[in-house]
C-alpha cells in the first residue's frame, strides 16, 4: 500500500515575457516526477515554455479571516492612484 | 468530459445538525448572490462542501471511466491519423479527471479517498459509460453526442460559484470543443461514404441518442438537489433547459448528416422554436445507474485491474523517492 504522494502546486508560463501562473496541482513521489506529471497534465497544448512545481505544504498563505486587516489600510488611499489628481486638459497628456 | 445528474446521489442527511448560524449562511449566499468566487479557505456551508465533493469527485470517476468505452478502439482505429486524434482524446480525458480531482482535493477530501471509494463503488460516475462501443462509427457518436451534451453541461460549470472548479472547468472546455468535432467528422465521413458505413453510422446514433438524453439526469420535478444547487450557483440551468438546448442544437447537425433521429415525436414546433421529443425511458436510467447496465460490471473490473497492476509501479516510484531524500539528507 502506498501513501497518497505529496502535493504540488503547479505554475506555467504561457511564453517568455509573461509570468507564471498558477494551472492546478500533481500528486507526485519527488520533485522531478512532479515536473514531469505537470508537464503531461498541463501542457498537452504549448500551454508553457517553463513549468514550476512547489510542494503545496511549502507555500505559506494569508487567512481569509485577515483580509480585512491586511487589505482595508490600502482602501482609502486613493492619493495612490494617478486618477486623484486633476491636471488642467492645457498641460497634455501626462 | 461528463457532468450528467450528478446531483442523483446525495444522501438526505444534508440538514443535518450543522453548527452554522443564520448569519454565516447568510452572508454566504450573500457572496454567492454577488457573484464572489468561494475560494478553499473561505468560510462555506458543510453542505455546500459536500455537495461540492460529490460533484466534482463523480464527475472526476466520469472522465476516468469515461476513457474504457473509447480505448476499445484505440489499437482498432481506421486509420494512423483517427488513431492518433482518438489517443489524444484520450488522454484529454485522464487529464480532465486530473484536473477534478485535484478541485475536489481543496475542498479537504484526499485523492485515495476518492480513488477508494470509485473502487469500492460507493462512488458513482455518468451512465453513459456503461453503454458499449460496437462499432468503429460509435467513436463518432460518442465525440459528437456524448460530448456534445456535456458541453452543454460543462460551459455553464465555468461560472461556478466554487472557484477551483470553475477554473478547472474553464480548462476542460477549452479542450471539449476537439472532442466533439473530431466526432462529427468521424459521422460526416461515414455518412459520405458508402451505404454500409452510413448503415454504420445511423446504428450508432440510435443506440446513443437517448442514452445522451439521459446525460442531463432526470426531468426538473424528479432532480433532488437542483434547487439547492441552483441558489449556491454551482448549477445555472436545470436538468431540462439544457436537454432542450442540446436537442435543438443537434437535430440540425443529424440533418446535415441525412442521419434519422430515433424518436418518432421529435417535431419542432413552429411557435417555440424548440423541438419537441419523445418520452425519456427512464427505467432504463436508473437501472443503468444502480449497476444493471450493459457495461458497469466491465468497467469496474478494468478500473480495479489498472490499479491493482500499476500497484508495484507506485511502489517502486515511492520507494525511489524515499531512496534519493536519505541519500541526500546523508
Amino acid at each position: 500500500m502506498t501513501t497518497d504522494w505529496p502535493l504540488y502546486e503547479v505554475f506555467i508560463r504561457a511564453k517568455s515575457g509573461l509570468s507564471h501562473r498558477h494551472a492546478g496541482s500533481v500528486h507526485a513521489a519527488d520533485d522531478e516526477m512532479a515536473l514531469n506529471h505537470a508537464r503531461d497534465v498541463y501542457t498537452r497544448r504549448n500551454e508553457g515554455v517553463s513549468i514550476w512545481v512547489v510542494r503545496s505544504s511549502e507555500i505559506v498563505a494569508s487567512d481569509p479571516q485577515d483580509s480585512a486587516a491586511l487589505f482595508e489600510p490600502a482602501k482609502d488611499k486613493i492619493y495612490r492612484h494617478p486618477t486623484f489628481y486633476e491636471i488642467p486638459e492645457d498641460v497634455g497628456n501626462m | 468530459m461528463y457532468t450528467q445528474s450528478l446531483d442523483q446521489q446525495g444522501s438526505k442527511t444534508e440538514h443535518a445538525a450543522d453548527a452554522e448560524t443564520a448569519e454565516q449562511l447568510a452572508a454566504f449566499q450573500k457572496r454567492v448572490d454577488a457573484e464572489e468566487k468561494i475560494e478553499p479557505k473561505d468560510w462555506m456551508p458543510s453542505a455546500y462542501r459536500r455537495t461540492l465533493i460529490r460533484q466534482i469527485a463523480q464527475h472526476a470517476h466520469s472522465e476516468i471511466i469515461g476513457m474504457q468505452p473509447e480505448g476499445n478502439w484505440l489499437t482498432r482505429a481506421p486509420t494512423l491519423r483517427r488513431k492518433s486524434i482518438l489517443l489524444a482524446k484520450v488522454q484529454d480525458e485522464a487529464g480532465h479527471g486530473l484536473y477534478l480531482y485535484s478541485a475536489a482535493e481543496t475542498l479537504g477530501i484526499s485523492r485515495q479517498q476518492m480513488v477508494a471509494e470509485l473502487l469500492s463503488g460507493k462512488a458513482k460516475y455518468s451512465s453513459i459509460f456503461n453503454y458499449p462501443t460496437l462499432s468503429w462509427a460509435d467513436i463518432g457518436a460518442i465525440g459528437w453526442l456524448v460530448d456534445g451534451a456535456a458541453i452543454m453541461n460543462q460551459i455553464p460549470l465555468c461560472r461556478c460559484s466554487y472557484g477551483p472548479y470553475a477554473r478547472a472547468m474553464v480548462r476542460v472546455c477549452k479542450e471539449e470543443s476537439f472532442h466533439q468535432r473530431q466526432g462529427y467528422e468521424i459521422m460526416l465521413d461515414l455518412c459520405r461514404g458508402s451505404d454500409a458505413q452510413k448503415e454504420m453510422a445511423q446504428d450508432a446514433l440510435n443506440r446513443w441518442w437517448w442514452p445522451s438524453l439521459m446525460m442531463f439526469g432526470p426531468g426538473d420535478a424528479e432532480s433532488t438537489h437542483s434547487a439547492q444547487s441552483m441558489a449556491w450557483k454551482i448549477k445555472r440551468f436545470s436538468n431540462d433547459e439544457l436537454r432542450q438546448k442540446f436537442v435543438d442544437a443537434t437535430v440540425p447537425q443529424a440533418e446535415f448528416l441525412g442521419l434519422r433521429m430515433p424518436d418518432d415525436d421529435l417535431k419542432l414546433d413552429e411557435a417555440s422554436g424548440h423541438y419537441n421529443f419523445g418520452e425519456i425511458n427512464w427505467q432504463e436510467f436508473y437501472d443503468v445507474l444502480a449497476g444493471n447496465g450493459p457495461c458497469n460490471k466491465q468497467r469496474m473490473r478494468v478500473r480495479r485491474a489498472a490499479q491493482d497492476n500499476g500497484a508495484w509501479v507506485r511502489e517502486a516510484a515511492e520507494a525511489y523517492a524515499q531512496k534519493q531524500a536519505a541519500r541526500e539528507a546523508a
